[in-house]
């Protein structure tokens, strides 16, 4: 039995501009001590599936439609919020994206950090407190015995993302969701903190769930990787299946999106247009009109269905384009007056 | 408050191709300022409470500027012998104890008590925005003198001095007007230099500062224009603010002397006879209360309309 | 904190000078003097009168001789009730204004703030809606309109309480709940605002996360940042109450500082409007001190300086 198995999760808000199909259909699983990679460009509804996964979504506006997310045999999107209280910081932690507004600024870390202990664990308040330097120490937090007493304010952007891993990780959760947890910070402390939950991971053994829209990182720290766009799952399988063998025009379109892969001097691809408006109805493949690939019809009807490729690669097999070329053949063509006229992917 | 809505319009617009001149991109700016006030008529008119508020408070004061006129009664004339009656069919409102005519007095009080409102929010306007605008324009040290000036006046016994003008200088009624607005223009101030502050960084500005505009040129035309809607509601809620003010130096005998009558100086005079003509108090109260009533909630309405953001709340 | 409050201290006391002089200048400038009202006395007997009070000699150095008594704590006679002194008046009446002051900020805190919580907390919910109705009412309710309106419902019609006077507790009822009603609307409204604010930010669900109950969130994690508002409006509300002690005093003859502050205005009694705006300043800084050292204990990322 998979430690994670979430199917057909579908989560939607309810605004007065109308519903906003945030996420839409997400299936996946995950086993113990794995790394899930989810990726898409911002509004691909990544963030949503996980704070659906936590029930973070504010109610309203927001609501799970459907699907289940069986953790450990129990379904986290009907359980109640007792039951729920006992996993959320106890055997599922999470990391934010941005650290200088997920920490409070009117408690103290040493207060932070041990919130979750005191409430999962019949630990005293001192033995909490030691343990809270040891984890501040692993994430590399100079004289931790001192600084666990200071407030967020006194932390710079990358100290205080060390303290919201050792915030996430101080109760040994079975799984820690990391929401884009380098966004924020500058390039050098992101390699940094990758691997710092990379390295925390294989102590502890922790599943991990990556959120993020770096498929550099992606590439170097995923087991699994689904492609998200528009709310919808468009490529899921293992890294080394989405990399490789990439079958999605979406999933291909991002792969040429990453400047190392790219030949230098050469202008950076980015992916003309921008991401789809999901609070109206989407007819067949949300990435249509984005798709750099012939077209061979207009879109209709329901979206694709996943098709299996092979051993867990899927992909959302559309209809509407002719993909079997290789993108570079596709680009070369017409794109880079486009690029200059249209927004950027992210 | 800041400018969400605004810098909104900004961010969804594409930007102004680079060879227009400062003032197009301005003019540009103002077009896309008159969607913003329509999205906020459209949203203030979903508010019903903040339409029926206005309607109300716009029925007032057409009554107040109208009705002396056509009620049969003068508000000065006295007679002794009818003394305080009921309510009646001759009298809606009833009388006072000099026989007055209750519902022309409450009228020509209203008329008092909102030209108090208005003058005075105008010279609260009028110190407000200047003093905002140069401190928030001008920025550094001269901003940081004008705004700890302002914190230090906030936490002053404002009303003592408004009681000791009233004192020193005799109870003229404008004069009263002026000492009002004089101390309601804190907030004013603070709104209006929070906005400008925020604006001044933006491009047209600075491209109107590159091309050598002199200061009191591009607070004139490009920076007031642009902090109106926090001007509007703060100046919409100043209104109560003054003549609640007004009101209670009336009230105390130090406002508005007789026989000319504020709303403040009948609620006075029923007070003081409540026991026995409880209507004396009952309708200058009711309407004075309704007036702050309404301007209070079209003030919040103006604020959500004109502030998308804080409207979630 | 020591170098911060002492800080603060002296520009407290900066502050009052220049109040004491601005009033001292301001009445010294009205024409007359407050005892030429009495056309009964003779000119000679009047300058005799204004001789005695030191009228005689010019503003600047009355202010200085005044400002020397008002340190040794007298405050000068009053004009207009002739064998009292300004310092026997407050000694009298402030015992009074103190306790139907207090009482009411209390009523306002204990009201306004709980009240405000809720209504932030259960959001969208008649919880907030009844309560932030009735402080948008009691906002448009100013204490010269609730004042008469509570004397005439519980005094007269349901005849529980005592409308006049001051005579026992009973007597406090009324004023306190006038004077304090309003201010708890204020309360009640910036306090919902702060929680609000409070609740949405990112560090709520890092604390939900965690699996820390509501109830949790609401106390411990934002009811500090929630309160600032309401702290920050504790000077403006003492400065409110105060004046507004002057009409309650007057509509339910409460002997206090209010009553007597009306009448000095009334008659210009220069000694006596002197006295009680120094001491009114002098309440309202004390309380701005207080209120910028409980921010600063509030909100860590202020500090002493």
């Amino acid at each position: 039995m998979p430690l994670l198995e979430v199917k057909d999760l579908k989560t939607s808000f309810y605004t007065r501009d109308g519903v906003v199909r945030a996420v839409d259909g997400v299936s996946f699983s995950l086993d113990k001590g794995e790394t899930l990679g989810i990726v898409g460009e911002s509004g691909s509804g990544k963030s949503v599936t996980c704070y659906s996964l936590m029930r973070l979504i504010p109610e309203p506006p927001g609501r799970i439609d459907g699907g289940t997310a069986m953790f450990d045999g129990r379904d986290l999107l009907t359980m109640g919020q007792r039951e729920l209280r006992k996993i959320r910081g106890k055997r599922i932690s999470m990391i934010f994206q941005d650290p200088m507004t997920s920490l409070n600024p009117y408690l103290r870390i040493s207060t932070q950090l041990t919130e979750a202990l005191r409430l999962h664990y019949d630990i005293d308040k001192k033995a909490a407190v030691n343990k809270a330097i040891a984890a501040l120490e692993e994430v590399g937090i100079p004289e931790a015995a001192k600084r666990v007493h200071n407030y967020p304010h006194e932390f710079s952007g990358g100290m205080r993302q060390r303290v919201m891993i050792a915030m996430a990780l101080i109760t040994e959760p079975d799984l820690l969701i990391a929401d884009e947890p380098t966004t924020a910070l500058d390039v050098t402390v992101q390699a940094q903190i990758m691997d710092i939950i990379k390295k925390r991971q294989e102590d502890l053994g922790t599943a991990v769930i990556l959120i993020t829209h770096d498929l550099g990182v992606v590439a170097g720290t995923c087991d699994k990787v689904n492609v998200m766009y528009g709310g919808r799952m468009m490529e899921s399988g293992t890294a080394e299946q989405v990399f490789y063998n990439a079958q999605h025009p979406y999933t291909r379109s991002l792969q040429k999106t990453i400047p190392s892969l790219q030949t230098k001097g050469e202008q950076l691809y980015t992916i003309p247009g921008l991401p789809p408006d999901v609070s109206k109805p989407i007819h067949g493949c949300a990435f249509y009109p984005r798709c750099p690939y012939p077209k061979t019809g207009l879109p209709e009807g329901n979206r694709p269905d996943l098709v299996e490729l092979n051993d867990g690669h899927c992909y959302a097999d559309c209809r509407f384009c002719d993909s079997s070329a290789p993108i570079e053949s596709v680009l070369s063509t017409d794109v880079p007056e486009e690029t200059e006229a249209a927004g950027a992917a992210e | 408050m800041t400018d969400h809505s605004e810098t909104a319009v900004l961010a969804s617009e594409p930007a102004p191709p680079p060879a227009h001149s400062a003032s197009e991109i301005a003019e540009e700016e103002l077009v896309q300022g008159s969607s913003l006030w329509k999205d906020a008529w459209s949203r203030l008119k979903k508010n019903k409470l903040a339409v029926a508020s206005l309607v109300i408070f716009l029925l007032i004061v057409v009554a107040c500027v109208v009705g002396p006129w056509i009620v049969p009664y003068d508000g000065q004339e006295q007679d002794l012998f009818l003394g305080a009656t009921a309510p009646s069919a001759e009298h809606w409102f009833g009388t006072d104890t000099l026989g007055r005519d209750l519902l022309v007095r409450t009228l020509e009080g209203g008329r008092i008590s909102l030209m108090v409102g208005l003058v005075a929010t105008v010279v609260s306007l009028a110190i407000g925005v200047i003093y905002g605008a140069t401190a928030g324009y001008l920025g550094g040290k001269v901003d940081s003198t004008m705004m700890r000036f302002v914190d230090l006046l906030y936490a002053l016994p404002f009303t003592i001095f408004v009681i000791l003008l009233m004192v020193a200088f005799g109870r003229s009624m404008w004069l009263m007007f002026v000492a009002i607005g004089c101390v309601e223009w804190l907030s004013m101030a603070r709104i209006v230099r929070a906005g400008v502050m925020g604006l001044k960084k933006q491009e047209f500005v600075e491209a109107a500062v590159s091309l050598g505009y002199s200061h009191q040129r591009i607070i004139l035309r490009h920076l007031i224009p642009n902090v109106l809607g926090p001007v509007i509601v703060i100046a919409t809620l100043t209104v109560p603010a003054v003549m609640l003010l007004e009101a209670f130096l009336s009230f105390l005998g130090l406002g508005v002397q007789p026989p000319n009558a504020s709303w403040g100086v009948l609620i006075n005079e029923g007070q003081q006879n409540m026991e026995i003509f409880p209507w004396l108090l009952m309708f200058p109260a009711f309407f004075f209360a309704l007036t702050l009533f309404c301007l209070n909630f079209l003030g919040d309405g103006l604020r959500d309309a004109l502030d998308p953001k804080s409207a979630k709340d | 904190m020591l170098k911060f409050i002492g800080k603060r201290f002296l520009q407290g006391i900066l502050v009052l000078l220049g109040i004491y002089a601005v009033t001292f200048f301001l009445v010294a400038a009205t024409p007359g003097s407050p005892f030429s009202s009495e056309r009964a006395i003779s000119p000679e007997i009047l300058a005799q009168i204004e001789a005695f009070y030191g009228y005689d000699k010019p503003a600047s150095e009355r202010f200085i001789t005044s400002l020397g008594n008002i340190l040794h704590g007298d405050f000068g006679p009053s004009a207009v009730y002739a064998n009292r002194t300004v310092t026997e008046i407050i000694a009298e009446s402030f015992p009074v204004s103190l306790k139907l002051g207090s009482i009411s900020l209390g009523v306002a805190l204990l009201l306004g703030i709980p009240a405000g919580v809720l209504a932030a907390v259960k959001k969208n919910t008649w919880l907030d809606y009844v309560p932030m109705s009735a402080a948008m009412a009691g906002i448009c309710l100013p204490t010269f309109v609730m004042g008469p309106l509570l004397a005439l419902v519980f005094g007269l019609i349901f005849a529980v309480l005592p409308v006049a006077g001051w005579f026992g507790p009973e007597f406090v009822i009324l004023p306190a709940a006038t004077l304090g009603l309003y201010y708890a609307a204020y309360f009640a409204r910036l306090t919902r605002g702060g929680m609000l604010e409070m609740l949405n930010q990112d560090w709520v669900r890092t604390a939900r996360a965690k699996g820390v109950p509501e109830r949790t969130i609401v106390w411990k994690h934002c009811l500090k940042g929630g309160l600032i508002p309401a702290i920050t409006f504790l000077g403006p509300a003492l400065a409110g109450i105060i004046s507004g002690s002057f009409v309650v005093e007057t509509i339910f003859q409460v002997p206090g500082l209010g009553q007597w502050f009306v009448k000095g205005a009334l008659n210009r009694d220069d000694f006596l409007i002197l006295g009680l705006t120094v001491l009114f300043a002098a309440l309202i800084v004390l309380m701005n001190l207080l209120v910028d050292i409980a921010q600063v204990a509030l909100n860590p990322r202020l500090k002493y300086d």
